[in-house]
């Protein structure tokens, strides 16, 4: 690998850093990549499943995961992590990383990691090939295809000094104050970089100066490198080792900073944690004149580099090592931009013609196109467009609750509003406010309650032992007056189709166990119409591909008593307009129904 | 930051505490008190009845070496073991009375190099252990490049460093685990160790290591310890700790001082300021004092900007001129910034230039990968505004440089202040090389 990243590197990124995913995604804007480089965030503690950034003027969503395992599972072609957690939990968060797996770079920002920790994660780390960058780092970039984090700073900063696209040196820094320093010296001295790194100020940090020289070293991209080091350890002189033995070939311009330290004799720490000479060997003069000796361009202080890096430049010009650069076409931020209130994933009203999750409304409204009602709940429900066997099971469920006679208490009050003379709309409202937990909600109960036992390998003994346990009665089971042998025909109905249509009904086949169970006790605790419906949608579900945890999802969310909703509003509206027909009078319900049975107040204190 | 020495009774203390994980097989008296003066020492005799009844040995405990050597050890009043509680207390006070010269090191015993003088403030005192020579072992164990390094040698005492040709180095990367760690050892004991000491020496070894991995210590020496059957008596200890660990250790360690080195001057009241600001902000915030009366202050944004433009001073100007070093970054807010500017200027307006020169401030900065410059430069001119009258009284002219998010507003605001205020101010940006301030302020003056 001798690049570092790619136009296509994605990384997933810890902690929900919002500046600095937003400066990383506007940078992708900029040299027009094709998708964001922040694939993931992860968020421990965020309840959210996206986070919006800009892109350009519009805008996008990133997927916030809970946990790393998560967020690589869901985006496995994203192998950066960019590890922005506190120096308390930086380790954790590596080493997890590291034992999941398919990372080539990991960036750790916290400053003051414990030392034997970051120690045992970069060893490990080295080990499975992965390059960590930092701790301590503001991270690192490939000008015209990746940027990490807030490196290069502002998007003005950014392309003024040419870190919008790959220039000719290969930078690698300890400080990232200087790195930005650096790029803007170079894009004045020189055409930019062509990557760079900023390794980090802790006294251990994962990857050295050595190991992105020598990458850098077969970049083809890199014609000369840059290495600005500083007092303390000893990492230059593997650079001059390299140097010396030929693996290091290309033009080398270095300086190490903290060439004061040595009028100080102790207690004074200049710079970074990592930057205080144990020796003699370690000050920054003597790297400097090591580096020297050994053939390094090396100016005679800091002052002095943007000549040398402008002299070097010029000569690799000449001798046309370097060309010309085109210079890209880049897209703008627009000065203004403000984030939407609204999100919309289902349909599109923007174009010819208005889409449900993309087919225009006419390929599934009209009577050739074989589509039904199944189908439009399957695209503006789902987004998906299920098969035939699906979409009719659907409609099927719809038709079957329809209606349930003017007795239950949906029907009744959307009856009894009707006659007070309000609207079919409110009316129909107050009979959908029935439907919760004790009406209609036994659909989305015998869903939740029969996963779970099925789920978690429950007999049906153990599942009736847990629901008395619980204190709940099972959802889905028991009917006014229907048994065994006197079934319920809407049952039997959707059994039989399932039966037929449905590639497999395993949670069905579950509930049928319990319910001999059931019906052993007591002869019309049968699995009744709501029970029916709840589990067959979680077996269509199933059938289709979804995974336990988006069926949960499906239930936890409602998704089974919306189907109760829409089929039985059709009920109700009869029932209303039954009513505006009969135009019946104002109801009032007859007294002695009604046990009164009030005693006088008490005063209290 | 990072690997901070400890006091020897502190680093006693910490393995006594964990003795008996790392040493189950060996006993260990700890026998050992800080003080300060000769009455603490008398008062401590009360908790500690060994005081009163053992000879003992006296000692400044305040990180330096070559104890011996400096005459600083109290042993003997006419021969080796018969110092008492009253002799310990009597010289503690003549110690501590007047200050102290302490070299650092020496050729045979002849002091080398130019000695640091400061009072002495802190004694450990202990049981005289009458042992000899060859009962005095060394070990020590710290990290040198990637690895960590365990040093042993059956040469204890003052005579380990004529002899470190006899010491046996044993290196561990940090991924060995405990079983290597012990074979390695067991392998390694050094042959001039007493055979019946061995197996005791190779256990007492790989409790040391372990205890100096787990317990987080960057450094640990013993020397010398000595080994009779399984009573140990450790007489003489150094230690570091890597205190970014000390979130870990909070239990582990107990309570830790890291006390200054002696001869150190005593940090200002200034720089404690800074230094409690620094521990309660996610930014960094630092301050070293070099040469408080030097002409040229410096209020720098980031650590490695800071170390260039130090350099560049040192270079140009040379380093009598250099006033401060230090650094602020990580974004702070604006009232940190302001009262970070604001303990600078109040320690330049002091006294004028004694030659009668102008001062020179020179705040700069590299192009900023995240922090707002124009919030930072706001609590900057806040601070102006507070104490312009003093900097001219005193004439300091102000040398400005920097770049990053929303310069262009922080560097018109701050031209703009110094103006209004009739401040002598010089403003650049990213356009100007960082470093190039240093030299435009000192070629102004010729």
């Amino acid at each position: 690998m001798s690049r570092l990243f790619t136009r296509d590197t994605q990384a997933i990124f810890w902690n929900n850093n919002k500046t600095a995913i937003q400066r990383m995604l506007d940078y992708d804007y900029v040299i027009k990549r094709e998708t964001p480089s922040v694939a993931a965030i992860v968020a421990p503690t965020s309840s959210n499943k996206f986070e919006k950034f800009f892109w350009g003027a519009d805008e996008i969503m990133v997927p916030v995961y809970k946990s790393t395992a998560e967020a690589k599972a869901a985006q496995p072609q994203a192998d950066v992590l960019l590890n922005f957690a506190s120096f308390r939990t930086a380790y954790d968060v590596t080493m997890e990383a590291l034992e999941i797996g398919g990372f080539k770079t990991i960036m750790i920002t916290a400053e003051g990691i414990p030392e034997r920790l970051a120690r045992k994660m970069n060893a490990h780390a080295r080990e499975q090939n992965v390059t960590i960058i930092g701790p301590a780092t503001v991270g690192a970039i490939s000008p015209g295809a990746f940027k990490i984090a807030n490196v290069g700073g502002t998007i003005e900063n950014i392309i003024n000094s040419k870190l919008h696209r790959a220039g000719s040196a290969g930078l690698v820094t300890r400080s990232g104050g200087l790195f930005n320093e650096l790029s803007n010296i170079i894009s004045i001295n020189a055409d930019g970089i062509a990557e760079g790194v900023a390794i980090g100020g802790d006294r251990f940090v994962g990857s050295v100066f050595i190991d992105h020289l020598l990458r850098m070293e077969h970049n083809p991209d890199v014609k000369y490198m840059i290495l600005l080091g500083e007092v303390g350890g000893t990492e230059e002189y593997k650079v001059i080792e390299a140097v010396k033995d030929g693996r290091l070939t290309k033009p080398i311009i270095a300086w190490c900073i903290g060439t004061i330290a040595k009028h100080y004799s102790s207690g004074v720490q200049f710079g970074h944690a990592g930057a205080s000479a144990n020796d003699d060997r370690e000050t920054a003069e003597a790297k400097n004149n090591a580096m020297r000796e050994a053939g390094i361009h090396v100016p005679n202080t800091f002052n002095d580099l943007p000549d040398i890096i402008n002299g070097l430049y010029k000569e690799l010009k000449a001798e046309g090592v370097i060309g010309e650069i085109e210079e890209p076409e880049i897209n703008k931020i627009p000065a203004y931009r403000r984030p939407k209130q609204f999100i919309c994933t289902i349909s599109d009203d923007r174009g010819e013609e208005a889409t449900y999750a993309g087919y225009p409304i006419s390929s599934v409204a009209l009577p050739s196109t074989g589509k039904g009602i199944g189908d439009v709940i399957s695209l503006l429900w789902f987004k998906k467009v299920y098969p035939k066997w699906a979409t009719e099971f659907i409609e099927t469920v719809l038709k079957t609750v329809a209606d349930h006679g003017p007795a239950v208490s949906g029907a009744h009050n959307a009856k009894v509003t009707a006659r007070a003379g309000k609207s079919v709309v409110e009316a129909l409202v107050t009979g959908l406010l029935t439907i919760g937990p004790r009406f209609g909600g036994a659909i989305d109960g015998a869903a939740k309650y029969f996963k779970y036992a099925d789920d978690n390998n429950m007999s049906p003994k153990e599942f009736l032992a847990y629901m008395k346990k619980q204190g709940i009665p099972i959802p889905g089971i028991g009917h006014r007056i229907k048994s065994l042998k006197n079934p319920d025909l809407r049952v039997k109905g959707l059994m039989d189709y399932a039966a037929e249509n449905f590639p497999a009904t395993p949670l069905l086949d579950y509930a049928r166990t319990v319910e001999q169970l059931t019906t052993s006790k007591k002869e019309n605790l049968i699995l009744n119409v709501d029970g029916t419906i709840g589990i067959l949608m979680v077996d269509m579900w199933r059938a289709l591909g979804y995974s336990e945890e988006e069926i949960d999802e499906f239930i936890e969310s409602g998704t089974l008593n919306a189907f109760f909703i829409v089929g039985r509003s059709i009920g109700f509206i009869g029932h209303i307009l039954d009513e505006k027909r009969l135009a019946m009078p104002m109801y009032r319900h007859p007294m002695d129904d009604i046990l009164y049975d009030v005693k006088k107040a008490e005063p209290i204190g | 930051m990072a690997q901070k020495a400890i006091r020897e009774y502190d680093a006693k203390s910490i393995l006594a505490r964990h003795w008996d994980t790392y040493f189950p097989n060996f006993n260990y008296p700890y026998r050992t008190v800080l003080v300060q003066s000769g009455e603490e020492l008398k008062k401590a005799a009360e908790t500690h009845p060994w005081l009163k009844e053992m000879p003992l040995v006296a000692k400044p405990d305040m990180l330096f070496g070559k104890r011996g050597k400096n005459g600083l050890v109290l042993f003997k009043v006419n021969k080796p073991g018969d110092v008492t509680l009253e002799d310990a207390a009597k010289w503690i006070d003549e110690k501590r009375a007047e200050k102290q010269k302490v070299y650092f090191s020496f050729d045979g015993d002849t002091p080398t190099g130019e000695p640091a003088e400061d009072y002495l403030t802190h004694f450990i005192v202990e049981p005289f252990t009458p042992h000899s020579q060859d009962e005095e072992y060394y070990i020590s164990a710290t990290v040198v490049g990637d690895e960590d390094v365990l040093y042993m040698s059956a040469e204890g005492g003052m005579e380990v460093e004529e002899n470190w040709d006899k010491v046996v180095e044993v290196r561990f990367p940090i991924t060995a685990t405990e079983e290597e760690i012990e074979q390695k050892i067991r392998e390694n004991v050094p042959a001039d160790v007493k055979e019946e000491d061995k197996e005791a020496f190779a256990e007492f070894a790989i409790g040391f290591f372990k205890a100096y991995r787990e317990l987080n210590f960057a450094y640990l020496e013993i020397n010398p310890f000595v080994l009779q059957g399984n009573n140990v008596e450790l007489l003489d200890m150094v230690a570091k700790l890597d205190d970014t660990a000390g979130f870990l250790m909070v239990d582990h360690w107990g309570a830790i001082e890291f006390p200054t080195a002696f001869g150190m001057e005593e940090k200002s009241p200034e720089v404690l300021a800074i230094e409690e600001a620094d521990a309660k902000t996610g930014a960094s915030l630092k301050l070293t004092l070099l040469k408080p009366d030097a002409r040229i202050w410096t209020m720098v944004a980031g650590g490695g900007a800071s170390v260039v433009y130090a350099d560049t001073i040192a270079d140009m100007a040379g380093i009598e001129d250099l006033a401060n070093y230090g650094e602020y970054s990580g974004g702070p807010t604006t009232g940190e910034t302001r009262f970070y500017a604001e303990t600078i200027l109040d320690l330049m307006t002091r006294e004028k230039d004694p030659k009668g020169r102008d001062k020179i401030l020179i705040i700069g900065g590299a192009i900023a990968n995240f922090t707002d410059v124009a919030k930072t430069f706001t609590g900057i001119i806040q601070a102006f505004e507070e104490y312009a009258e003093k900097m001219k009284e005193v004439g300091v002219k102000i040398y400005v440089r920097r770049g990053g998010p929303n310069y262009e507003k922080g560097l018109k605001d701050i031209k703009e202040a110094g103006e209004r205020l009739g401040l002598d101010i010089h403003v650049y940006g990213p356009e100007t090389h960082v470093t190039d301030i240093v030299r435009m302020a000192l070629e102004e003056e010729k």
